[in-house]
């Protein structure tokens, strides 16, 4: 029966296939999900249709779409042409013009422009909503998307221009759903799980996400800046979204009281009852729990120890690392006073090498309107918008103008926290106004007393 | 086929027209146990490689089972998710921040059918449809790129790198016995859309010839300025060049010896493309970290200056990623991040123990921040 199914299966492909994939299909063996089995499906599927789906973009893009990528595949090179001028009337972003460089061999994806569509924070979905976005996808592009694209968005891959107004108006009218950023703007904003489903989050790292996404839906759509500018959220110092990495600004959870610690069931994890680090580690004999090897000795400040069977810690010296929250997630706990970090200029190399986001508020709470963070927001891209050059990404433009620039446009005191070590040389621009008596002397007076 | 309006009217692109609404709000699409319980949760714990649950204040507990897919998704895929989270999770999943898929159950008796239902799901090809996995100390999906798929400046494929890399990288998906979690990630070209500059291993792919000048074209395509402007070594300048037939035209020229291969002038200008089937290949970078945790946010190191584009498996660069894997493996504590342990062990034992060649091409030469990773000390290993 199973071999009849194949055979079959392989006499239909023969039939379907457009385009012989040879390099791809040795993609399709091997444990891990194949997208080529994926595109596959689906060409067979528009191939076929049994749903009577009156396909909006023609009906072998995804033919063609293994045709072109087989391509690459024989050459070495991309068949994508650079992009073009396309998108929805009044946004300057959402929309990136794709065309293929072999429009003959490959009609279906001769023009296959890429749609953004803003995700959800913390990207849960329900079903409906999901069914929706692949029906419209369906009907008026290739089929194909990326769940999710690298800055967060839903991606459409692949739809010609006329369609883009049409997916523009059933989005905005029927899923309540707008586009996400790209090119000059703030791109779509990203966050972590948060306190939806994570003990550690120190603040609610979704309703900033969605806050600020609509509060800046001007700065998301429309080209105001001199090049890409993004928000990223991590609820907790472990950063699971990236955000000190890829964000021009990110917001780090963390918090300025005490770690909670259960006694109780520190000594449990010491006795080996609860496994350390949530079972994270149960691939493999690591032997006994250690809490003085594993926790106390690689806590980087050193702030923790044994006392009378208690574990102890001087939280005033703690720098918040995680580590020993990680390990025994049932005994400690983060503090109650929390709140977040700003962290500014994470890039990645292109242009000037990468940069880590530095630390520009070391603490400030995450409370709806959020109004202090937006005043931080708006006095960088105040002074961002007006000194930066075409291209250059805040991190880049903070090398240029330093540190000390960024400080004072944004009115924040500078406190030892925000380096890693005073200056080791002493070239400081000294301003006029710091230097008692001014800079402007008379050289006649100094004459009086140093002859020529 | 007919073209059918959604309604819009090209005429009148006001008329009726709906703009800034944003995304849907996060809340909308919690299941009723993340919504019941948001803020207050208590702990959690990996029960199997793959299946956490998370405890909450109210003694409500979630169940999570994470499974790996490919980010280029069909909507067929996409459908038969939500079948699956119809008849197991009550139409409720999501998405992780690296391309996981995430089916949640309220109740442990939930987990064994789900799981069952997940792992019977096989593609065409063989491969699993909804491989479980990518949890704790182990290895979780790649984040990646476009690549040839999509995108117009990748110096290799992504979704083909990934699913090779991930098919030998396989069963670590599946257990937890890494020193510490192991994040990989991907980016075509040096653009990095997916920011792997700071990843456990990154693979890269780069250019190595610099851009062919399209003369005829150049000034009619480009804004020369602009491309001139976008070099990040001043490599370009205007140039006047007499074409084969008489013609002079305006267009630029490149001091070749001064090109990094970066790309930015194609990206400002399409007469200038790169792509080049020997000159493109793969950059393998190590030891990066995003975490804050023990030690502080590190980049990755540029440890395999080039591997040949090597269609359609990578043979030589996922030989060498399992090489570094194994390696880590068998040499780190527990806990240890990879730079971690590199850092620990020193970069030169690194390169000794991964049976890696050092060349003169991973010795950083780019601007200031050169200086600060060479050897100011006696302090080193033989």
């Amino acid at each position: 029966m199973v071999g009849q199914r194949l055979k079959l299966n392989e006499m239909e492909e023969i039939k379907m296939a457009k385009h012989p994939t040879p390099m791809l299909d040795e993609l399709e063996s091997g444990p891990w999900p194949s997208f080529v089995s994926d595109l596959k499906q689906e060409a067979e599927k528009r191939a076929k249709n049994p749903d009577n789906v009156d396909f909006q973009i023609p009906v072998d893009a995804v033919d063609d779409l293994l045709g072109v990528l087989e391509l690459s595949y024989k050459h070495g090179r991309t068949h994508w042409k650079h992009g073009g001028i396309v998108g929805v009337f009044g946004y300057g972003g959402g929309v990136i013009g794709r065309y293929c460089d072999q429009p003959a061999l490959f009609p279906g994806v001769a023009h296959f422009h890429t749609m953004r569509v803003a995700q959800p924070a913390g990207k849960f979905y329900t079903t409906d909503y999901l069914r929706q976005i692949c029906d419209l996808w369906d009907l008026r592009g290739s089929g194909i998307t990326n769940m999710h694209g690298s800055t967060g968005d839903i991606i459409f891959l692949g739809t010609t221009t006329p369609q883009l107004e049409e997916v523009f108006f059933e989005l905005t009218h029927n899923l309540n759903q707008d586009l996400g950023g790209s090119g000059s703007n703030l791109r779509t904003p990203a966050d972590c799980i948060g306190k939806a489903r994570c003990e550690y989050a120190c603040y609610d790292t979704q309703d900033l996400c969605h806050h600020l996404t609509l509060e800046y839906q001007d700065e998301l759509h429309r080209p105001a800046f001199p090049y890409k500018f993004k928000f990223k959220f991590d609820g907790c110092p472990n950063c699971c979204v990236a955000s000190i990495a890829r964000a021009d600004m990110s917001f780090i959870g963390t918090w300025k009281d005490d770690i909670r610690i259960d006694q109780e069931a520190v000594q449990a994890y010491i006795g080996g009852e609860i496994p350390s680090n949530g079972g994270a580690h149960s691939g493999r004999d690591w032997g006994p729990f250690d809490i003085q090897k594993e926790v106390i000795d690689l806590c980087p400040t050193k702030c923790m120890w044994m006392e009378d069977g208690k574990l102890k810690i001087d939280n005033r010296e703690c720098t918040r690392c995680m580590h020993c929250i990680n390990v025994m997630p049932r005994a400690l706990r983060i503090g109650k006073d929390t709140g977040l970090s700003i962290l500014v200029g994470a890039k990645a190399p292109i242009l000037d090498g990468a940069q880590m986001g530095s630390l520009l508020v070391p603490f400030i709470k995450a409370e709806d309107p959020y109004d202090e963070i937006k005043e931080v927001i708006e006095a960088i891209w105040d002074w961002w918008m007006e000194e930066g050059k075409n291209r250059e990404r805040l991190g880049e433009l903070i090398k240029r103008q330093g540190f000390q620039k960024l400080l004072e446009v944004t009115g924040i005191d500078p406190v030892p926290q925000h380096v890693q070590e005073p200056r080791t040389n002493p070239y400081i621009f000294w301003k006029e106004e710091e230097v008692e008596g001014g800079w402007q002397r008379d050289i006649n007076e100094f004459r009086k007393h140093h002859l020529r | 086929m007919a073209f059918i309006s959604s309604g819009y009217n090209p005429d009148k692109p006001m008329e009726n027209r709906i703009t800034d609404i944003g995304p849907r709000k996060y809340d909308e699409f919690y299941p009723p146990v993340i919504a019941n319980n948001k803020g207050k949760w208590l702990y959690h714990e990996y029960l199997q490689p793959g299946i956490m649950v998370h405890v909450a204040e109210s003694g409500d507990e979630v169940y999570t089972v994470r499974c790996g897919g490919a980010r280029l998704m069909s909507v067929t895929h996409i459908r038969e998710i939500c079948e699956i989270a119809d008849k197991h999770c009550d139409g409720y999943l999501r998405f992780t921040t690296r391309n996981n898929i995430e089916f949640m159950v309220d109740s442990k008796d939930k987990i064994e059918p789900l799981k069952k239902d997940l792992e019977s799901r096989k593609f065409d090809g063989g491969s699993f449809k909804f491989p479980i996995g990518g949890t704790g100390a182990g290895i979780s999906n790649i984040v990646h790129t476009q690549g040839w798929i999509h995108c117009h400046t990748p110096a290799t494929d992504a979704s083909g790198t990934v699913k090779a890399t991930m098919d030998v990288l396989f069963e670590d998906f599946q257990q937890h016995r890494m020193p510490a979690h192991v994040r990989v990630s991907m980016a075509c070209c040096l653009n990095m859309c997916g920011a792997v500059h700071c990843s456990d291993i990154a693979i890269l792919g780069y250019h190595r010839k610099p851009p062919i000048l399209d003369h005829e074209y150049l000034d009619k395509m480009c804004e020369i300025p602009l491309a001139i402007a976008a070099c990040p070594t001043a490599a370009i300048k205007p140039a006047k060049i007499e074409l084969p037939n008489g013609t002079k035209v305006n267009s630029v020229a490149v001091n070749e010896s001064r090109c990094m291969f970066c790309g930015n002038c194609y990206t400002m200008c399409p007469s200038m493309p790169l792509a080049d089937t020997e000159g493109d290949g793969i950059v393998l970078m190590v030891g990066g970290k995003v975490s804050n945790r023990v030690s502080n946010p590190k980049f990755s190191k540029v440890v395999v200056a080039f591997i040949p584009n090597e269609m359609p498996r990578w043979p030589t660069m996922t030989d060498t990623i399992k090489k570094i894997v194994e390696t880590y493996a068998a040499g780190a504590n527990k806990y240890e991040r990879l730079g971690e342990w590199a850092e620990r062990i020193g970069w030169e034992r690194f390169f000794e123990k991964c049976e890696l060649e050092f060349t003169h091409h991973l010795i950083d030469d780019f601007r200031d921040p050169a200086y600060y990773t060479w050897r100011q000390t006696s302090n080193f290993k033989f």
